[in-house]
């Protein structure tokens, strides 16, 4: 492999990673707080999932990185610009409205982008895509059962939805648009923006609501021009790891 | 009955001690309906009892019950059924339903003594 | 059957170590102390998320995060099972809360101390889980059917905290300075609190008692917090820490370790309400239900809707 394919591998691998982290972390903020304990337990199992894809694709990124980096020196040790997570997961959780409107619509981009993946050409990384299938799966179901809930449920809830709509549509939009070291991944991503879209509109008119249109799209977060959220988190992230360098956990 | 229980241990603190004051709450709109949940733990078994949750729907039970009784692989299929379903005999009863029972032991397959050629019956 | 003869009939079954099912006639203050303690158990769970879950989004690894987070989820899970039980004996969960909301109903104390550093997750699972699994077993064999079972299944998985807690304890023990500081400091902050998780002493009162001999409760608390004291103080060792106790001593007569006076108006401080956490955490436990009531309202209305929907579409 050429030392340029090599890079573009691993910043692919590294953005799929950090987005992955970013969002357990923002969903394991529900722990102990969610609005019954039966969803508590459901949302903290979905952030234990991707926490467990992000170690994956960490590991994997640092072996071929090499240079002693493992999991945790890629997760705790980058800064802010230097991670390429996606900025809708980025964004605070908001209500509970907001939270699973969020994991829908990364969810069912997930569930594309990986559809694609698992037959890429690198095995490694089709390998873990296809294991992640399954979660992502069931993170779609879950999700989108509750967006439907919610949209057609009470007159609050429906509008506390298209408040969560507005709130993050336009962080959408970059998930279509590749990323230099997204372009040579055998990645289609005009099949993925129209499947997406397709399958939004659907559920959203099951649910009741409208798909926005003519939103100005945000973009950024795969070359590390994140939103101030994302500092924040970083900081608390990696605190201790950044207290007490060079120590064993 | 005048049963005092005066002594208190962890996990059981007297509410006298206690600062606060009792409120009630009412079932209401709110309140999400409770659910039995039957779990078999693999193929070949029986789907067995494993306790209960709340949930607003049977899909959403369904998903509960997978993340709070199934998160170390117990199971391979998952019943749910509300519980305002399902009917129980009452204790009171138990003489007349199961003691008949009891002097029926020619229902059972030991109650018959076969020759030891005939093996595995 | 007259009342006496009902009341010699459930006696004579705890007494044959015959489970108490929740349709069977039972005193009238057996249900309400079962309520009680199951209900308070219940309730210890889902506030003992909070100390620890302060931590979830800092843990120093992503191995480290993963664990907690299970663990916390654990903990919601035991919490679940533990309501369900209580709910047998006919108090919705709902009742229960509200109870805990208005402060009515209690929950551990342990959990109204706050967790400082990093070596705290790791102490809570080591001495605070460590001290609530003795319990545990004890209570698998409680004569209530509910909360016996409810206890195999908690039992089952609390067996994995204990041990991740010493395991982390142990890691920072042979790290740096900085690192074994941090572990003592939580050992010193957390070991008299979880001794006085087992509650007040058994000389404490003289009235006969009832829980025992309707076998909710098996063994005394002195009796629980001595073998917690002689386990503790044998795996201390391994850890190359210190018990924050001049008094502790291996009694060769007692065979048992002698230990020092738990400061007991600390303790009831504490369950009156006067914690350095109490406040924070009821307020974290209202707040959850407050804002989820919408979430769960809407539910509930889309499941009616679609209900009425279905009936017309049937007629």
């Amino acid at each position: 492999m050429g030392i340029i394919m090599e890079n573009r591998l691993t910043n692919f691998i590294l953005s799929i990673a950090d987005t992955t982290l970013i969002l357990a972390q923002r969903n394991a903020e529900w722990c102990g707080h969610g609005p019954i304990l039966e969803q508590d337990i459901a949302i903290t199992n979905i952030s234990l999932d991707l926490l467990g894809q992000s170690r994956n694709f960490y590991q994997y990124a640092a072996q071929i990185i090499g240079n002693n980096a493992t999991e945790d020196s890629l997760a705790y040790l980058r800064t802010e610009r230097e991670f390429k997570n996606l900025l809708l997961v980025e964004q605070p959780n908001g209500d509970w409205g907001q939270t699973i409107l969020r994991q829908y619509l990364f969810s069912q981009y997930q569930y594309l982008l990986f559809e694609q993946l698992q037959n890429n050409a690198d095995e490694q990384l089709a390998a873990i895509c296809t294991k992640a299938l399954k979660e992502i799966k069931y993170h779609v179901r879950w999700s989108s059962e509750w967006v439907v809930r919610l949209g057609d449920g009470t007159a609050e809830s429906k509008e506390r939805m298209l408040n969560a709509i507005d709130e993050l549509w336009s962080y959408t939009g970059e998930m279509f648009i590749p990323a230099e070291y997204e372009k040579e991944m055998g990645i289609d991503f005009n099949a993925l923006q129209n499947n997406w879209s397709a399958k939004v509109k659907a559920l959203f008119t099951e649910a009741t609501l409208s798909v926005p249109e003519n939103i100005y799209m945000q973009s950024g977060g795969k070359q590390g021009i994140h939103t101030e959220h994302l500092g924040l988190i970083l900081t608390e992230l990696q605190y201790v790891q950044r207290a007490y360098p060079n120590s064993q956990w | 009955m005048n049963i005092k229980i005066t002594k208190y241990y962890y996990g059981d603190i007297p509410e006298e001690k206690s600062a606060g004051s009792t409120y009630q709450s009412a079932q209401d709109a709110t309140t999400w309906p409770l659910w039995e949940i039957f779990i078999r733990s693999k193929q070949g078994l029986d789907h067995k009892h494993v306790g209960s949750l709340h949930a607003a729907d049977a899909a959403m039970a369904m998903e509960n019950a997978r993340d709070v009784y199934t998160r170390r692989q117990e199971g391979v299929s998952i019943w749910v059924v509300e519980s305002k379903y399902i009917t129980a005999s009452n204790p009171e009863e138990a003489g007349e339903l199961y003691e008949p029972a009891v002097d029926k032991i020619y229902r059972h397959p030991t109650f018959y003594i076969l020759p030891d050629e005939v093996n595995y019956m | 059957m007259s009342i006496q003869n009902f009341e010699q009939h459930f006696q004579a079954q705890i007494d044959n170590e015959i489970k108490i099912e929740p349709k069977d006639w039972m005193p009238e203050a057996y249900r309400k102390t079962n309520i009680r303690q199951i209900s308070q158990h219940a309730h210890s769970e889902i506030v003992g998320m909070l100390p620890e879950g302060n931590w979830i989004s800092r843990a120093p690894s992503l191995k480290r995060k993963a664990i907690l987070i299970a663990k916390a989820q654990d903990e919601a899970g035991h919490g679940l099972y533990l309501y369900s039980a209580a709910e047998t004996l006919g108090m919705s969960r709902d009742e229960m809360i509200a109870d805990l909301h208005s402060g009515k109903a209690k929950y551990s104390s342990i959990f109204n101390y706050p967790t400082l550093s990093w070596a705290d997750v790791g102490a809570i699972g080591w001495l605070v889980d460590g001290a609530a699994i003795m319990n545990q077993v004890m209570l698998t064999r409680t004569s209530y059917g509910p909360y016996a079972r409810a206890m195999v299944r908690i039992c089952k998985e609390e067996s994995f905290h204990q041990r991740q807690g010493f395991e982390s304890l142990l890691v920072l023990s042979k790290g740096t300075a900085e690192q074994k500081a941090m572990c003592q400091d939580a050992i010193n902050r957390w070991w008299w609190p979880s001794l006085m998780m087992f509650g007040p002493k058994d000389t404490e009162s003289t009235n006969s008692d009832q829980s025992m001999k309707w076998k909710i409760k098996r063994k005394t608390n002195d009796e629980l917090r001595q073998n917690f004291v002689d386990m503790i103080a044998e795996q201390i060792k391994v850890l190359g820490m210190k018990l924050p106790d001049n008094k502790l001593n291996w009694n060769e007569q007692r065979k048992h370790y002698d230990f020092g006076e738990i400061n007991w108006d600390e303790f009831w401080a504490v369950v009156k309400g006067n914690g350095p956490c109490n406040k924070q955490r009821l307020a974290a436990r209202r707040k959850a239900h407050e804002e989820g009531r919408w979430v769960r309202e809407a539910a509930m209305a889309y499941t009616e809707k679609k209900k009425s929907k279905s009936s017309l579409e049937a007629a």
